[in-house]
């Protein structure tokens, strides 16, 4: 059986896997990170975004084999290790931009990189664009783009801290 | 010490207790779990519509690696069939065609994707490697595909049982009141439609792990379900023949169900059934194109309405003939969603004195149809709603004053009406006014004019809605059919030192219980939200519930709560009585807090709860120990929300897309005990009826094979797809419950067809058009626009 080591959350792992093994089922199924989840399986949904070297990708759609050496990040992994939760993570909650949480995790990580992408920051329209790979049953996405526009004022210093959701 | 903060009690936008596990990806869905020894299920499934199946071969694949065993239909024979939890009647008092519904196919298949043989294997990879080697001789048949055909002389039969492939001919309303009426009716308008078939589309797709334990013989099913203890009851009783002792239902984190995870699947009864043949534990989790060809799909409606009206435009009777597609065989609750939950709601709003719907419900080899978010209430509200429309433009009334003056009075509650169902209280004037306000409609005509200006058609739509949830009382629901009760339960305990721990038999997949019901007990018994704990979703934890569907949690099982609060303070009482040395009729309750009427004589919880537990000075020959208290409560009637959806739209006559362009919602949900949550849940609903009315369509072709089978072919909305929502509330209280609360989960799926419809179609007015089909896609509008009135969508 093939062989990959790759890099997640900070920490090394070497795993046996079969050849059509995707990304997705490794982090599942063999390092149990289960934050990662399968929502389609025909690349629509992003529920499996994660980062691979800073860019998300979605991990249902590369196999496990070509992410030898690579460093992956995944939503277990952005919280600060006291617990703090990276901004996203926390405008998610302040903005009710969450439901049933199983899109979330994906959502998450594609808003990320979409802010990581737009340094000088993003307009409403811009952020409804950005999330075409990610699909959510239960919000409507409205919150979802007030927590991602929140969370970038922070991510990009405009704010010190995250603004409060309306009352 | 328990001090509450006043802002987490009800009407406060809490925060989400549930997120941060969420957020983490510490939730736990049934996939996520493994257990010990675990195998993979593989299910082979119908390639076709209708066939015979000749023979099954599985000697090659139990003959391939990891391959524990193989199952087919033969193997599971004197399995019980899934069964049907509401049986209607039809006109002359007979029962529906109620056939067997094979767990896996038994010489017959009757949809693309009807079960017909399970692998079970060490990994995923291995089962579905062994599925393909299968060999199964189809004989394949001519298909029903769609309840045109199905309804043809000399259809192919889906069923022996059901000659005709008619499942049920039912009817409600005084049809020889509505011929007078209609005698006397100085306009009679006519409107036809098609509620399209919808996929729900959870995002997680179903999930199920059966696990036997050989030394005890107990089973324990882990399952993406909306009622763990409703598919216990149904899979136990009717399909395995395992005791309720014996079978534990577990439904973890559930990742939205809509609806479609009420009922009682095959996958569920072959997981658990074959864990005790293998004796290993057995997982089994769909791919979305599994999802789409076994989930239950929704609406689906063929729908004839005639409105007759006097010279002023008064209604004067409603008739409406409908057909309801069932698909291959009747999901759990699927008769009940075209009939008790879809006719007994054509009054809405209005004060229609004679109503009559005759519903045929109709088998066709498709996917089996049942409720989806509102189930039968937004085909009903649909129909009405658009026939509203076209019967205000044929009588040159203005539609928002044609409503008004059909609307029933602010002093009319409570309010029967001809078609069964008692509206408790509601004030639809004031949704309308406040969402008219809000949508700006008055400035309407002024931002038409600027979208034509640049080239763009701007429309606006108004629907003016109600339902009926809060599902329901039992004996009610017991005399139209059900097989089952429809109470609630909730247990309070509160714990030595002041904690609570709530069980509940809702089940939350996305609404927030764990927030919204801990905050019923925050305001009340003054406990600080972080103190305490919502627990559902286990029938080995929880008592006896009927689960989370019919935007029933709060309004049925939050009164469950209540009334065991009710308990919990009752007994506080006497125990505190007691440790004041006061009479019990003098000790008042307030948030926590035990007083002496008058004096400054207090206990805490806090002191009651542990006086309850550790009984030193106790009277216990008057009081048991320990504070715990269950309550189970039936509902007195339905709640029935409503209010007033808005929509604007723009069509760009070059491409036929339409954009919203903004939404406005005023619900009347009753009391909102967490606003930021049922904002939430109106904005979500309200997406999937924009996706219903703009994008989403289950199309099968003639053949029965069903096209729109994954995400890339069945339009899902996505973010740029809509608009923001806005969303307000008007409350009037619900009467008859506890809490006051009416239910938010549906209202926006409800609501918001008829109204972005009516917006496009009012966007279209200079093209002629009556009507345009849900959905409203680019094809049809640009062929509308560009083609002339001949290739109208109609």
């Amino acid at each position: 059986m093939p062989q990959v080591t790759l890099t997640v959350n900070g920490t090394k792992h070497t795993v046996e896997v079969e050849a059509r093994t995707l990304l997705v089922e490794l982090l599942r199924e063999k390092l149990r990170l289960t934050g990662t989840h399968v929502g389609c399986d025909t690349s629509q949904c992003g529920a499996c975004v994660v980062h691979m070297g800073g860019d998300s990708i979605k991990a249902c759609t590369i196999l496990a084999v070509q992410c030898e050496g690579a460093d992956i990040t995944t939503i277990e992994g952005l919280a600060k290790p006291d617990g703090t939760l990276h901004p996203m993570q926390e405008a998610f909650r302040e903005y009710h931009a969450l439901q049933c949480g199983f899109c979330t995790p994906g959502m998450v990580m594609s808003a990320i990189d979409l802010v990581n992408k737009h340094p000088g920051g993003l307009s409403e329209q811009e952020i409804r664009e950005g999330l075409e790979g990610n699909l959510c049953r239960c919000t409507g996405y409205h919150n979802i783009v007030k927590a991602i526009a929140a969370a970038a004022d922070v991510m990009q210093g405009r704010r010190s801290e995250l603004a409060r959701a309306a009352e | 010490m328990n001090v509450v903060a006043p802002f987490e009690g009800i009407g406060a936008s809490v925060r989400r207790k549930e997120d941060l596990r969420f957020l983490s990806g510490r939730g736990q869905y049934t996939d996520d779990i493994n257990r010990p020894g675990q195998t993979h299920a593989f299910i082979l499934r119908s390639p076709h519509a209708h066939a015979e199946i000749r023979s099954i071969d599985v000697t090659a694949a139990k003959a391939m690696p990891g391959v524990l065993a193989v199952f087919t239909g033969a193997d599971m024979a004197g399995i019980g069939g899934l069964p049907c939890g509401w049986q209607i009647h039809n006109k002359d008092g007979s029962p529906m065609a109620e056939p067997k519904h094979p767990v896996l196919a038994e010489g017959k298949v009757r949809h693309v994707g009807d079960p017909v043989a399970v692998v079970v294997a060490e990994t995923k990879a291995q089962a579905r490697d062994a599925g393909e080697a299968i060999v199964v001789d189809y004989n394949p048949l001519p298909a029903a595909a769609t309840m045109d055909q199905a309804l043809k002389a000399g259809a192919p039969q889906v069923h022996e049982g059901a000659p005709g492939n008619l499942c049920y001919d039912w009817h409600i309303g005084d049809k020889a009141a509505l011929d007078a009426a209609f005698a006397k009716a100085h306009k009679v308008v006519s409107f036809e439609t098609t509620n399209n078939r919808l996929v729900p589309n959870a995002m997680e797709p179903r999930a199920a792990i059966g696990e036997f334990d050989p030394q005890s013989g107990d089973y324990t099913l882990y399952t993406t379900s909306q009622n763990p203890h409703v598919i216990r009851l149904l899979m136990g009783a009717f399909v395995l023949n395992i005791p309720e002792a014996k079978l534990r239902v577990v439904a973890p984190d559930v990742g939205g169900g809509f609806g479609s995870k009420i009922y009682h699947y095959a996958e569920e009864a072959i997981v658990t059934w074959a864990s005790a043949r293998v004796k290993r534990p057995i997982k089994w989790t769909a791919e979305r194109t599994e999802s789409f060809m076994s989930d239950a799909h929704g609406r689906d409606h063929v729908s004839r309405a005639e409105l007759a009206l006097d010279a002023d435009g008064k209604i004067l009777g409603l008739k409406v003939h409908t057909l309801a597609n069932m698909g291959a065989y009747l999901s759990t609750f699927a008769p009940c969603v075209p009939t008790y939950l879809y006719a007994t709601l054509l009054a809405g709003v209005y004060t229609t004195p004679v109503i009559y719907a005759e519903v045929k419900a109709v088998f066709t080899n498709t996917v089996p149809v049942d409720a989806y978010r509102g189930a039968g209430r937004p085909e009903a509200t649909y129909l009405l709603e658009r026939l509203m429309d076209v019967a205000a433009a044929e009588i040159g009334m203005d539609r928002v004053e044609f409503r008004r003056k059909n609307f029933i009075p602010v002093d009319a509650f409570p309010y029967q009406t001809p078609v069964a169902l008692q509206y408790d209280s509601g004030n639809y004037f004031a949704t309308l006014d406040a969402a008219l306000q809000a949508a700006d409609w008055k400035g309407f005509e002024a931002r038409r004019a600027a979208a034509k200006a640049k080239g763009k058609l701007r429309g606006i739509g108004i629907s003016t809605y109600l339902e009926a949830c809060g599902i329901a009382p039992s004996a009610v629901v017991g005399s139209l059919g059900a097989r089952a009760g429809l109470y609630e339960v909730g247990t309070i305990r509160v714990h030595p030192t002041g904690s609570v721990t709530v069980l509940t038999g809702t089940h939350s997949h996305g609404q927030g219980h764990e927030t919204t019901l801990a905050q019923l007990v925050a305001d009340r018994l003054g406990v600080p939200l972080a103190n305490i704990d919502i627990v559902h979703g286990d029938t080995a934890k929880v008592p006896f519930g009927m689960g989370t569907y019919g935007s029933r949690s709060l309004a049925v099982g939050g009164s469950a709560m209540f009334k065991a609060m009710d308990k919990i303070i009752a007994k506080g009482k006497r125990i505190a009585a007691h440790l004041m040395e006061a009479s019990v009729e003098d000790v008042e309750f307030d948030r926590g807090t035990f007083r002496v009427a008058g004096t400054d004589k207090t206990k805490s919880l806090t002191d009651i709860s542990l006086a309850a537990y550790v009984p030193h000075n106790y009277p216990i020959e008057e009081i048991e120990p320990g504070l715990e208290e269950t309550a189970f409560y039936d509902p007195k009637n339905f709640t029935y929300p409503g209010g007033c959806h808005i929509a604007e739209v723009e069509i760009d006559p070059d491409t036929g897309k339409v954009s919203m362009v903004n939404f406005t919602a005023v619900d009347d949900v009753g009391r909102v005990i967490n606003p930021m949550i049922v904002e939430g849940q109106v904005q979500g609903g309200v997406a999937q009826g924009i996706g219903q009315a703009l994008l989403e369509s289950a199309i099968y072709d003639a053949q029965g094979q069903l096209i729109s089978g994954s995400m890339m072919d069945y339009t899902m909305p996505r973010a740029d797809d809509l608009a923001p929502v806005s969303v307000a509330t008007h409350t009037t209280l619900c009467t008859h419950n506890p809490l006051g609360v009416k239910g938010c989960g549906e209202v926006g799926a409800i609501g918001s067809p008829p109204a972005v419809i009516n917006a496009v179609v009012d966007a279209l007015k200079d093209y002629g058009v009556r009507h345009i089909e849900m959905p409203a896609t680019p094809a049809k509008i640009w062929n509308i626009v560009n083609g002339g009135r001949k290739m109208a969508a109609e």
